[in-house]
């Protein structure tokens, strides 16, 4: 009788409520540890240099338009944001568990669920306002020059950075979830990062020369690639054509069509999803210390 | 208030903890005694529910399993460390755990001052010693007046001052009638807190009983000198 009386009184907090204090954890965090805002830094004088010397080379004196600063950008955020979202996911469940702080916090009514979304939803909003940093910086700087055409292009490569970034992000929490050490999960992030930004590149191209590869396998292995389907995507919705991508580009027009972004974009998807789906299934079973 | 029953830990092929059953009483203190690998960090992380175990952990009647969040609820736990994030302020630490136990918390003052924390709200961990931290994380654990508290060789970081200090207050939660099941090899820290010790050796219990009845565990070295005192003096 008197343990239910005590069990009554005690309240227990709602999943909602148990991510949304974990997330902004992890914003504290963040900011704390620098790395954002370092990351952000190095996007934004990147992107300014990209945007200044994709003009020069387009035969202009200055900075260039919204499309053609586009294009530009798609290879910096291909490098720059993949590895910002995978270093964030694979140092924030890798580096708790070795300071304790993990077996401390899933010790309070919380459960490994709620933490893990905690973890997403923060440093989602982490990455959301340093590309928007990153590339409203430039937009301003665009827009203070005179140029008026294409921002809605703009918004576009932020919604689709975001949500590579989203997926780099899911991958890293997987990987941190089965790393030991902190050190140990930066590593594996990093090398992730160079597989799907190189050697998926460049092993594509050799694969191609060297096997004969069909057409559709070598579009197939491109897609599976969330760099490339972003790269795609983006290309699409600057109103370039796919052909500028060589070989698979072209198949991708002559075959998909408009139906193309449908693909990427379920492509990027399956990449938040499965991902996050992964860790949270590792996550739920595995030691905590 | 704690149920304990059948409880088989392992991990690989090293048993952790084997078989073990002990209930806790309401306003029981606890104490775990043993070795080092004993098992008694294993038999806290299965009532915490941190590890998937065999058998049955019951925290007030709630699984610690299958009713994790309740259980947890009830309980306000102590680790040996916390590694609270270097910048963080002490105020703010205990206002993040304070919405996780679904706490209002109006006095982050007044919570601080009954662990002798007073004035310390603005402080950044990196300020803070390794026993003002962990009587940040005794303030943590009494968010929410839980009817239990699991502490985990709370005092093994600690200099001998602030372990005396830390002590005494457990102790006084201890007579106003909160459940204690601790971990410890501190002879001092066993007898001045626990009513019942339960002695662990490889993942089993191998005694149990108040300080006096297990004295001859815990306090091998003191009975051994006062042997041999007595045998140079009858010699």
């Amino acid at each position: 009788m008197a343990e239910r009386e005590h069990d009554v009184a005690l309240r227990v907090p709602g999943m909602a409520s148990n991510v949304l204090h974990l997330a902004g954890r992890e914003l504290r965090d963040a900011v704390r540890s620098r790395w954002f805002v370092l990351y952000t830094l190095a996007f934004v004088v990147l992107g300014l240099g990209v945007s200044y010397m994709s003009a020069a080379a387009a035969g202009g004196t200055g900075l260039s338009g919204f499309s053609r600063t586009t294009a530009g950008l798609i290879n910096l955020v291909i490098l720059v944001v993949p590895l910002m979202a995978l270093s964030a996911g694979a140092g924030s469940i890798a580096s708790d568990r070795e300071r304790g702080m993990l077996a401390y916090l899933l010790s309070q009514p919380t459960t490994r669920m709620e933490l893990l979304l905690g973890k997403f939803v923060g440093l989602g909003a982490v990455l959301l306002s340093s590309v928007c940093a990153g590339f409203g910086v430039c937009a301003a700087i665009l827009a203070w020059k005179g140029s008026s055409s294409g921002p809605a292009t703009l918004v576009w490569l932020v919604a689709l950075t975001f949500l590579l970034s989203l997926g780099m992000l899911a991958t890293g929490l997987a990987i941190s979830v089965c790393a030991r050490r902190s050190a140990a999960a930066q590593g594996i992030a990093i090398f992730a990062w160079l597989t799907l930004v190189f050697v998926s590149d460049l092993g594509i191209m050799a694969g191609a020369v060297a096997m004969r590869m069909r057409i559709e396998t070598l579009f197939a292995l491109c897609t599976a690639n969330p760099m490339q389907s972003f790269k795609m995507w983006a290309l699409l919705n600057a109103d370039t054509t796919l052909d500028v991508l060589g070989p698979a580009g072209l198949y991708a027009s002559d075959t998909l069509g408009d139906r193309a972004a449908w693909l990427f974009a379920g492509v990027l998807v399956a990449w938040v999803v499965v991902p996050l789906g992964i860790a949270a299934r590792l996550f739920s079973w595995r030691a905590v210390a | 208030m704690i149920d304990i029953d059948g409880l088989r830990m392992r991990f690989g092929r090293f048993t952790a903890v084997d078989g073990l059953t002990l209930h806790v009483e309401r306003g029981e203190s606890l104490a775990l005694w043993g070795a080092n690998g004993a098992g008694k960090s294993t038999v806290i992380r299965c009532v915490l529910g941190l590890h998937r175990y065999q058998g049955s952990v019951r925290i007030a009647g709630h699984d610690a399993l299958r009713d994790g969040k309740r259980a947890r609820r009830m309980i306000g736990h102590v680790p040996q460390e916390v590694g609270f994030h270097d910048d963080a302020r002490a105020g703010e630490a205990l206002r993040l755990f304070a919405r996780l136990r679904a706490t209002d918390l109006p006095d982050v003052e007044g919570a601080l001052a009954q662990v002798g924390l007073r004035g310390q709200s603005r402080k950044r961990m990196r300020e803070l010693s390794g026993g003002m931290k962990q009587r940040l994380a005794l303030a943590i654990a009494l968010l929410g007046d839980p009817p239990v508290l699991v502490l985990d060789e709370v005092t093994a970081s600690m200099d001998a001052c602030g372990r005396e200090e830390l002590v005494g207050l457990l102790a006084r939660l201890s007579d106003a009638g909160r459940t204690l099941l601790f971990a410890s090899h501190r002879q001092e820290e066993v007898r001045a807190l626990a009513t019942r010790v339960v002695v662990l050796e490889d993942g089993r219990a191998v005694r149990s009983g108040t300080v006096a009845d297990v004295a001859g565990v815990i306090m091998p070295r003191v009975r051994e000198r006062v042997a041999f005192a007595q045998g140079g003096n009858h010699g």
